[in-house]
């Protein structure tokens, strides 16, 4: 790859990027436009995470790419051979030697450490968007800490329907001021995302935005005293590895109904599996 | 059956396999050369190299056997990569006045200085199939056109929209300040309310079909602006680039483009009288729909400007300029096959939540 440089991004627009993610540290939550590239991958398929990465990623870090939890799903394939091709850099499947973790979809059930790094794609950057179409006004909204729409929505689905309506991409405040769109990761990784250790970055390609929540900064998902924010549970445990609070996938094994419940951690299920003596599959 | 998603990596080369396989298709047929795309198939070059903003028949040519002739993939190749290119200086504006005309009608009068050119046109041609065409030197082509005895050299053609603008019926093109800097929407994220020359860099790199739609959209009733096509014109102009070190204009190339005036009725407002209003069109190579289009849109869009209501879709800044690119609308439509079964889970899980208290059958 002599055509292309180190992470296929010249070093402008790595230096681009790189003040858009400095900015996005130093206002948490909020989103940060920038010039973003068009890339040798789809719109929709992460190029804003693609750019984040490529910005950011240097020849010592160790690489760990995921969507929906697992490292071997297409696109995160796709990804890291990007980045193999591209970089050469040490690729890793485990969360705990990662220091550079792309995802979609999913945070790691392994918690994540101080000096770490997450970058998350980001289809629709802007939280109120299915609320108010037109960024003139949401960038106003934000500007003006105006969220009062978005409670008055979360409200509206408690009346009628007893809950919330979102399951997946679900709301938060971070540090106390802006509301974000925490990419459309299912609630249950929410809590993560509170006082997290690890440096979050979120790249949007597409929509030409990064936000970032910087380590350790207090991230509330909205709800009301009375309505505590409760995340999805199972009453079983991983069918592979036994495992318990975490998130699982539903596969359908057959057509008659048979359903098997499996982590969608690929990582986490396949390092318990040998303590407990299961094969890998 | 937990192997169902897995095995990503395999797959991937598989499908990459097939492709090329698909792209080739029946080796008893001579493979494509680039030399009878970019010569035979000219206007999907040349819709490539104007929607993938680079003006390289070349690489539009190679894009498109690439692409096994899918144009809006070619334009994404295309695309991907232009990005990468380094940016040695901007060129001047390109003066279309002295274009190297094949092509120029204007629809608002009969005859203009420097005539009517047909040039290279579908216009008139029956849309019956050519089964001579079928075998390859089925037909020869008919005689070249060469130069009749009454055909002169064209003399100059003053663009037509110039001579209604010395009476005063059309508003005045106002020349914009040299040294202010020029918005690049490759390079800048775009922004609300967007100045002309990002808007018109936006509907250039636009989808043709979107922009064919909305442009219909205004006349059919919303957002109506009664245009006339003051003027078409299609030909080679030359790209001058002044080297900081020179200090004087070098031609640096040569490029096709196609350019569209369209002249609309204004009733005036309460800061202008009535007069004929503009909307511009301009795109690379042969593509005089997609600048006709783009005409009627761009006029569309200066609502605001003009003290017009904006209440069509083409009138909408936003709406249009952000759904306008092939590139991104293909690619976040066809993210959906991606897997989501994340996220979906999730539904599943708030579904049955939901199910089981209000009593229904889970």
């Amino acid at each position: 790859m002599s055509d292309y440089n180190f992470a296929f991004l010249d070093e402008q627009t790595k230096r681009m990027i790189r003040r858009a993610i400095l900015k996005a540290v130093a206002i948490p939550g909020y989103q940060v436009p920038f010039g973003s590239r068009e890339m040798p991958l789809s719109y929709g398929w992460g190029t804003g995470g693609v750019q984040v990465t490529a910005s950011v990623i240097g020849p010592d870090d160790v690489l760990k790419v995921i969507d929906q939890g697992a490292d071997d799903t297409t696109n995160a394939v796709s990804i890291r051979q990007f980045f193999v091709r591209t970089t050469g850099v040490r690729t890793t499947t485990a969360t705990d030697e990662a220091s550079l973790i792309q995802t979609r979809h999913r945070i790691p059930e392994t918690p994540l450490a101080p000096g770490q790094i997450v970058v998350f794609q980001v289809p629709i950057p802007e939280p109120l968007r299915w609320l108010e179409p037109r960024e003139t006004e949401t960038r106003t909204m934000h500007a003006l800490a105006e969220y009062g729409l978005m409670w008055v929505r979360l409200y509206e689905d408690i009346t009628r329907h007893g809950h919330v309506e979102t399951a997946y991409d679900y709301p938060v405040v971070v540090n106390g001021r802006y509301l974000m769109r925490p990419s459309p990761i299912p609630k249950f990784d929410n809590p993560k995302l509170d006082r997290c250790p690890a440096l979050l970055l979120f790249g949007a390609g597409r929509e030409k935005r990064i936000y970032a929540v910087p380590p350790h900064t207090p991230v509330r998902s909205l709800d009301f005293d009375d309505y505590p924010f409760t995340i999805e549970s199972w009453d079983r445990p991983c069918a592979l590895c036994g495992a318990r609070g975490i998130f699982l996938d539903e596969i359908i094994v057959d057509d008659k109904g048979g359903r098997l419940f499996v982590c969608s951690d690929t990582d986490h299920c396949a390092r318990r599996r040998p303590a407990r003596g299961v094969s890998s599959a | 059956m937990y192997v169902a998603v897995k095995g990503g990596e395999q797959a991937i080369a598989t499908a990459h396999r097939l492709l090329a396989e698909d792209r080739r298709g029946d080796l008893a047929v001579p493979e494509l050369t680039l030399a009878q795309i970019a010569g035979q198939l000219t206007l999907a070059v040349d819709r490539v190299m104007a929607e993938g903003s680079c003006y390289d028949p070349g690489l539009a040519a190679l894009a498109i056997k690439q692409a096994r002739g899918d144009l809006l993939e070619a334009i994404f190749l295309v695309r991907a990569y232009r990005t990468t290119l380094p940016r040695f200086g901007a060129s001047l504006p390109i003066d279309t006045g002295a274009m190297t005309v094949r092509r120029r009608v204007s629809a608002t009068f009969k005859d203009v200085p420097g005539g009517q050119i047909l040039g290279p046109t579908f216009d008139y041609t029956h849309r019956l199939l050519d089964f001579s065409l079928a075998e390859p030197g089925g037909r020869a082509v008919a005689d070249p056109v060469a130069p009749s005895a009454e055909s002169v050299e064209p003399g100059p053609m003053p663009r037509v929209i110039e001579l209604l603008d010395r009476e005063g019926l059309i508003e005045s093109e106002k020349p914009d300040i040299e040294t202010r800097p020029v918005a690049d929407v490759t390079r800048e994220a775009l922004t609300f309310p967007a100045g002309r020359d990002a808007r018109l860099q936006n509907l250039a790199r636009g989808d043709e079909g979107f922009l064919l739609a909305l442009g219909y959209s205004t006349q059919r009733g919303y957002g109506r602006n009664h245009p006339f096509a003051g003027e078409i014109r299609q030909g080679e102009v030359a790209v001058e680039l002044v080297p900081e070190e020179l200090g004087f204009a070098l031609t640096i190339a040569e490029i096709t483009v196609t350019e569209c005036q369209m002249v609309n009725q204004f009733a005036g407002s309460t800061s202008a009288p009535p007069q004929f209003t503009r909307g511009y069109g301009l795109a690379f190579g042969h593509t005089e729909r997609k600048a006709m289009a783009m005409a009627l849109v761009d006029r569309a869009l200066r609502c605001r400007e003009l003290d017009e209501t904006a209440a069509a879709p083409a009138q909408d800044e936003e709406f249009v300029l952000s759904h306008s690119d092939n590139v991104e609308a293909s690619g976040f439509v066809q993210h959906l096959k991606l897997p989501h079964h994340v996220d979906f889970q999730s539904e599943l899980v708030l579904l049955r939540t939901l199910r089981a208290g209000t009593g229904s059958a889970s």
